[in-house]
């Protein structure tokens, strides 16, 4: 079979055994073509050059054994609106009234029309050309809940999706839009592991003047696999900011596409990720578009890989013609505690634009011995020193979060599990 | 306290004999001097004693109060009541000067079969010693040595030597780069540590720290060995008149 039939077949394979939810039904249907007219990603295509997609297009999940967590759930001390799902669906008796101030949040799956659906898929669309995400299309055509938050005004507290993986061979598609309205603001917290298998797509539509925060936490489940899309558009002066948390996980890839489309607009983008043995593979993927007067982006990533662990960052800066004045930065470290562990980088400039600053730059670098030495010389056991070094590497990406409460609650976990396994 | 005889060490990645057979011997509750042209070991006994890696024994022994330092972790050597103030101490991103001097506190208490100390003893104790070495509570906040000037970071190797109360103290050209006032500062600092169960070795090249911190003995180093052995008169020999008398005298 030549290469097309192969990934023809492959695509038709996983989507025979997939049933298409009810309601946007032209949306799912025109996504449904993309993926069939793009065929699903697989290890020939240049973008997964560095990561398998296989086995989140397989038609099956691999099962993922349940994780005990032992220490309570996240931002317990945040006062927030939570919105549970479990295996991907969604838990009413578990989620708090979906009321809150300044924000009205709707289900996915009781969106008919209004502005939810005409968002449903539009900033998906826009973001696979010139590269295109299959498996965000696919996401689009099938996901079969999510959440529709519009943010009209100052939102009174945290939005929670907390994703609970009871079952280990779920396979959850979950889809979510959000719009903030011209000079609204509000803060996304994400945290849990979903499923054995997780396909999430976020779009986040930010009008003039708007303000959208993002904190995540991949959750600590050894063998769960996740792909996740998050799309923006960002309109003039308004601010984009999220941070991502993984730790444990064989399969993450990440994919965050920002389009700054006013000008004074601001996105950042940023992740920590700490990755243990030869079965872990974490990969982050940003294409971020600057269109606008004035603009700002930031993305900071940074990975500890240990025992084997696969590191990959893939991160590229678009500066369209008339974009003057942009001012680009990326910076993507790992830190390897031993030789067998490795990080992939490719970091990529595209300017059009003759007035920008753009800048990146790409590290990978094992623990600084005379750190070490110093730790020790007072007193500090060397693994207990290491983890300390860890967090000091860790500590650029962390103080990307723009609420410090959140930061030094997972700065404070981090602290917790290193020191747990050493 | 400190009992090194014939100590002999080579670099490890080169065939290149750094200390030829050093003897020293420090009693407690004394302040040694060593003084000594560049490059002739005076910092590498530092490190061999304190356990950094990179240096091979290749003769002798160095103990702390009858242990074997050189079969120890440097951990093990901090806790057994060793420390090095460094000649240029590290920065450490991201971690808290506090943090870090509660880690260390603790770890060694800790070695030693000791209560650790509680967040509120700890803040109690750091909060008085950091007021007499003038380190402000932002300094404490900050990540360590980051940002520090020359002055912030001598000062704070003092600070962790005065928290963590060791019995032998070795001060790596603790002078250099610090203008008077900070040397004074620091000075006084060691003076204040000074007492009858804790002893000093004072590494420096210039006689002006020993006029602030007074040697009881003072030792001339050069090619690798202990060539001169003096009160603290000696040290004004070389502020004086060099190395060179010294040196041609002994050779």
């Amino acid at each position: 079979m030549a290469l097309a039939e192969l990934k023809l077949a492959a695509t038709q394979s996983r989507l025979n055994s997939m049933v298409m939810p009810d309601g946007l039904n032209i949306q799912r249907a025109d996504a449904l073509d993309r993926v069939v007219t793009m065929g699903l990603s697989d290890r020939r295509d240049e973008y997964w050059k560095y990561t398998n997609p296989s086995s989140l297009t397989q038609p099956e999940p691999v099962p993922a054994a349940l994780f005990h967590n032992d220490e309570g759930p996240l931002f317990t001390d945040v006062d927030r609106v939570k919105i549970v799902f479990v295996d991907g669906v969604f838990d009413p008796d578990a989620s708090d009234d979906l009321s809150c101030e300044g924000v009205e949040i709707a289900r996915l799956s009781d969106v008919t029309d209004g502005w939810a659906s005409e968002l449903y898929g539009t900033l998906e669309v826009n973001g696979q050309t010139p590269v295109a995400r299959p498996l965000a299309a696919l996401n689009t055509a099938f996901a079969t809940d999510g959440v529709a938050i519009r943010v009209t005004g100052k939102a009174a507290k945290p939005i929670n999706l907390i994703y609970l993986h009871k079952d280990v061979v779920s396979d959850a598609i979950l889809h979510h839009v959000i719009r903030v309205d011209e000079g609204a603001e509000m803060t996304l917290l994400e945290t849990g592991p979903a499923a054995a298998r997780f396909n999430k797509v976020l779009e986040v539509d930010i009008a003039d003047n708007g303000k959208f925060h993002h904190v995540a936490a991949q959750g600590r489940d050894h063998e769960r696999r996740a792909v996740t899309h998050c799309f923006a558009r960002i309109a003039k002066e308004s601010v984009f900011k999220s941070f991502t948390l993984t730790v444990n996980g064989v399969l993450t890839r990440n994919e965050c596409i920002l389009d700054i489309v006013g000008d004074d607009a601001v996105a950042h983008v940023a992740g920590a990720c700490v990755g243990d043995g030869r079965d872990f593979h974490h990969d982050d993927t940003v294409f971020i578009t600057h269109d606008g007067l004035n603009g700002e982006s930031r993305q900071v990533f940074k990975k500890v890989l240990r025992n084997g662990a696969t590191g990959v960052f893939q991160g590229k800066i678009l500066v369209k013609e008339g974009a003057q004045k942009t001012d680009g930065y990326q910076i993507s470290q790992s830190l390897l505690l031993d030789g067998d562990s490795q990080f992939l980088a490719k970091p990529e400039l595209e300017i059009y634009a003759d007035d920008v600053a753009c800048s990146h730059g790409s590290t990978s670098g094992a623990i600084d011995e005379d750190a070490l030495f110093y730790l020790q010389s007072r007193g500090v056991p060397a693994n207990i020193a290491t983890d300390l070094l860890t967090l000091s590497f860790l500590a650029e990406a962390l103080s990307e979060i723009d609420n410090d409460d959140l930061a030094e609650e997972l700065r404070d976990r981090l602290e917790s599990w290193l020191s747990r396994r050493s | 306290m400190l009992e090194i005889k014939g100590l002999e060490v080579k670099l490890e990645d080169e065939d290149k004999q750094i200390l030829k057979g050093v003897d020293l011997t420090i009693e407690a509750g004394k302040v040694h001097a060593i003084m000594g042209p560049n490059g002739s070991g005076k910092s590498t006994l530092s490190y061999v004693l304190s356990g950094k890696d990179g240096y091979e024994v290749t003769g002798g022994s160095a103990d702390l109060e009858g242990e074997d330092l050189l079969d120890m972790e440097p951990e093990e050597r901090a806790a057994a009541g060793l420390f090095l103030a460094f000649q240029y101490p590290v920065e450490i991103p991201g971690v808290g000067n506090m943090t870090f001097l509660r880690t260390a506190v603790n770890a060694q208490r800790k070695a030693r079969g000791e209560d650790e100390l509680s967040a509120g003893e700890f803040l109690k104790v750091v909060r008085e010693k950091a007021k007499d070495l003038k380190i402000d509570a932002d300094m404490l906040k900050r990540p360590v040595n980051v940002g520090f000037s020359g002055g912030e970071k001598k000062r704070n190797e003092i600070l962790q030597m005065a928290m963590l109360e060791p019995k032998m103290c070795i001060l790596d050209e603790t002078d250099s780069g610090l203008d008077v006032d900070a040397m004074k500062l620091v000075a006084e600092g060691v003076n204040a540590l000074r007492s009858e169960g804790r002893s000093f070795l004072v590494i420096t090249h210039y006689q002006r720290l020993l006029d602030h911190i007074k040697p009881d003995v003072v030792h001339i180093m050069a090619n690798g060995r202990i060539v001169k052995t003096g009160g603290p008169e000696l040290a004004l020999e070389v502020e004086n008149n060099g190395y060179a008398d010294i040196l041609s005298e002994v050779a």
